[in-house]
């Protein structure tokens, strides 16, 4: 069911710049793997190269592989739409479809590409707004537009959106940044329970939520400004946070950083 | 509350600021207008242009003087912007509402039901009567042929440039293109099509020609309105739905075009409404006739501007009459079509 990835010497352009060099990682099944690391690094550059997102934005491209259960996902044979169906994504801030009711927004995956019974997608709506700790506040109000939620109830909304095509791998960039500490929370708790079932990779800047939710935590650095970031060290949560093996890791955690 | 009021003198000192009183304003008004009259009785700057302009300046200096003197450079700057402001939007609407109320008063001295019910056939250029229903139908259908040519035609180029040219080669053509056509004269667009479809392929004359040349037209402006409609669609939603796995063909039709389809229902009702009023694209591609031609693939088909410019042609004071009723019909013609784009532009996005 859930997939783990390896990332094998990971170069990543925009154009001619190099924003990432030479990252190699592991991103273990059922388990939550958390990127921290100063802005600018690359943490959501790697991340987006995970499910080949990176390739929306023009000029951008990679060097290396991506393998997902050792199957290399940038293989010429290999489609974008079936990677991302494997490995959804969960953006920094909320982006429900506005023209969508929040049960369209659930369904938006499923429905978009192929004509489902109306009794099976309500099943899948409420898996996923379970799954998403959202169906409590929204059951009886489906027909509504996405916009008209607060903004954490608008981020599960995305969150249950992403689980609705049953993914095996989920990617999270910096998704509680935008929310107040209630929701941080629910979402944490939330990515705790996901994580039976789900690979998850999230992206954070705040050091103890990746201390509460990951198992893994891989720190990127920058050397300076135009320089390409780099995976510094990658260890398990509790390693990374008593006796990282870098000085660099040590000095960004306890705040010592520059 | 009140231990909080500081005393008057310091709430002049800190914030207070002297302004004029309200009426300053019409005062100022007055007496400009009292000097430019005198102006126009003493000196040779008269006629109502002229006597406006020498108020306008006039109201302009005294009251930034007094401003000036009363309430400072900040507040003087002020009056002086608003008065230029309001002056360039009163001299943007008089020509507008100039033109509204004498085709209002004109077209309805001729305006009556059997107006817009009977033609013009077998009706004297010299005798009151007649009508403008052949067209009527006539324009109706000629502009929805363009615009059953035009609109999806334009919506295609401007997916084509947004979504999937990619400033290749051909879509920086054809947007160079779009320009070019955004500035071509209606008569040349006329021109072509009669070139293109009456001389060489051999069609007749028809409102179908007319509505191709019209389409001609249309198409510029959809494009132009429809690409900037689908640029403001952020790159979150196209995003969101990549991750969700869609396709990118399904991405653009199922949330790019609707999360822009108010404006580009907007730009095409009003590339529509633009084009009601073309005039010279017609005379050569649908010519003339005083009677209904309901059928626009065979033969001389009528239509508003181009009945406007025949009754105009005859001159007699029965005809020059109908011309101004017909302009009235097209003007409310255009606007029911801009209320219309408006009203529909409303319940999609209620939805
Ligand atoms: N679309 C783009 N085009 C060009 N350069 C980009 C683009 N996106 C990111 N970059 C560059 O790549 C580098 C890494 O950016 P990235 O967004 O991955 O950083 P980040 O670690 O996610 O930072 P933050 O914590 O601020 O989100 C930066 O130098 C950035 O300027
Ligand atoms: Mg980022």
């Amino acid at each position: 069911m859930a997939k783990r990835i390896d990332v094998l010497h990971l170069n990543v352009y925009y154009g001619a710049f190099l924003a990432v060099e030479g990252v190699n990682l592991a991103i273990e099944p059922k388990a939550v793997t958390a990127f921290i690391g100063p802005s600018g690094c690359g943490k959501s550059t790697v991340l987006r190269t995970l499910n080949r997102m990176h390739e929306v934005t023009p000029g951008a491209r990679i060097e290396g592989k991506v393998l997902l259960d050792s199957q290399d996902i940038y293989a010429p044979e290999v489609d974008p739409v079936n990677v991302r169906s494997t490995i959804g994504m969960v953006f920094q801030k909320p982006n429900p479809f506005p023209t969508m009711s929040i049960y369209g927004n659930v369904v938006a995956g499923i429905r978009l590409k192929r004509r489902t019974r109306k009794s099976e997608l309500d099943d899948v709506v409420e898996a996923s707004l379970r799954g998403a700790n959202l169906w409590e506040e929204v059951k009886d109000r489906l027909d509504r537009p996405g916009s008209v939620l607060s903004g954490g109830q608008q981020q599960r909304l995305c969150i249950a959106r992403a689980i609705a095509i049953e993914p095996q791998v989920l990617l999270m960039d910096e998704p509680c940044s935008a929310l107040d500490p209630i929701s941080t929370l629910a979402i944490e708790e939330l990515i705790y329970e996901l994580k039976q079932q789900y690979t998850i990779v999230i992206v954070t800047h705040n050091m103890q939520q990746a201390a509460r939710v990951s198992d893994t935590t891989a720190f990127f650095n920058i050397a300076g400004t135009g320089k390409p970031g780099r995976l510094i060290e990658m260890d398990e949560t509790k390693t990374i946070f008593s006796q990282p093996a870098e000085k660099a890791t040590e000095d960004y955690i306890s705040g010592r950083f520059g | 509350m009140a231990t909080l009021t500081p005393t008057g003198s310091q709430v002049h000192d800190l914030l207070a600021q002297r302004r004029l009183p309200w009426w300053n304003t019409a005062a100022v008004a007055a007496i400009s207008v009292a000097i430019a009259g005198l102006f126009a009785l003493t000196t040779p700057i008269s006629g109502t242009a002229g006597t406006a302009v020498t108020a306008l300046l006039t109201f302009m200096v005294v009251q930034t003087a007094v401003s000036t003197a009363v309430e400072g450079r900040r507040y003087a700057v002020d009056r002086l912007a608003t008065t230029l402001l309001v002056g360039a939007l009163v001299a943007a609407l008089i020509p507008l509402v100039s033109i509204l109320l004498t085709v209002l008063l004109r077209g309805l001295h001729a305006l009556d039901p059997s107006f817009l019910t009977s033609t013009m056939r077998n009706v004297s250029p010299r005798k009151p009567g007649g009508g403008i229903v052949h067209a009527l139908i006539g324009t109706i259908e000629q502009v929805a042929i363009a615009a059953a040519i035009g609109i999806p035609l334009g919506i295609l180029a401007a997916i084509y440039l947004v979504e999937f040219g990619n400033r290749s080669r051909l879509a920086r053509t054809v947007s160079f293109f779009v320009d070019v056509m955004t500035g071509i004269p209606s008569i040349v667009a006329g021109l072509f099509v009669y070139t293109a479809l009456v001389l060489t392929v051999g069609l007749e004359r028809s409102g179908f020609v007319g509505g191709v040349a019209l389409s001609i037209l249309m198409i510029p402006v959809v494009v132009r309105s429809t690409e900037e409609m689908l640029r403001l669609v952020p790159r979150d939603l196209r995003e969101a739905s990549y991750a969700l796995s869609v396709p990118k063909y399904l991405t653009v039709l199922r949330v790019v075009l609707p999360a822009a389809s108010t404006g580009i229902i907007t730009g095409s009702m009003l590339a529509v409404a633009r084009v009601t009023g073309e005039t010279a694209p017609l005379l050569l591609t649908t010519f003339l006739t005083q009677s209904i031609n309901a059928n626009p693939f065979s033969g001389p088909q009528a239509s508003l501007p181009t009945f406007v410019w025949d009754q105009i042609g005859s001159g007699t004071t029965a005809s020059v009459d109908r011309a101004w009723a017909g302009a009235l019909t097209l003007i409310v013609l255009v606007m029911i079509l801009n209320i219309g784009a408006r009203g529909i532009a409303r319940l999609s996005r209620v939805k």
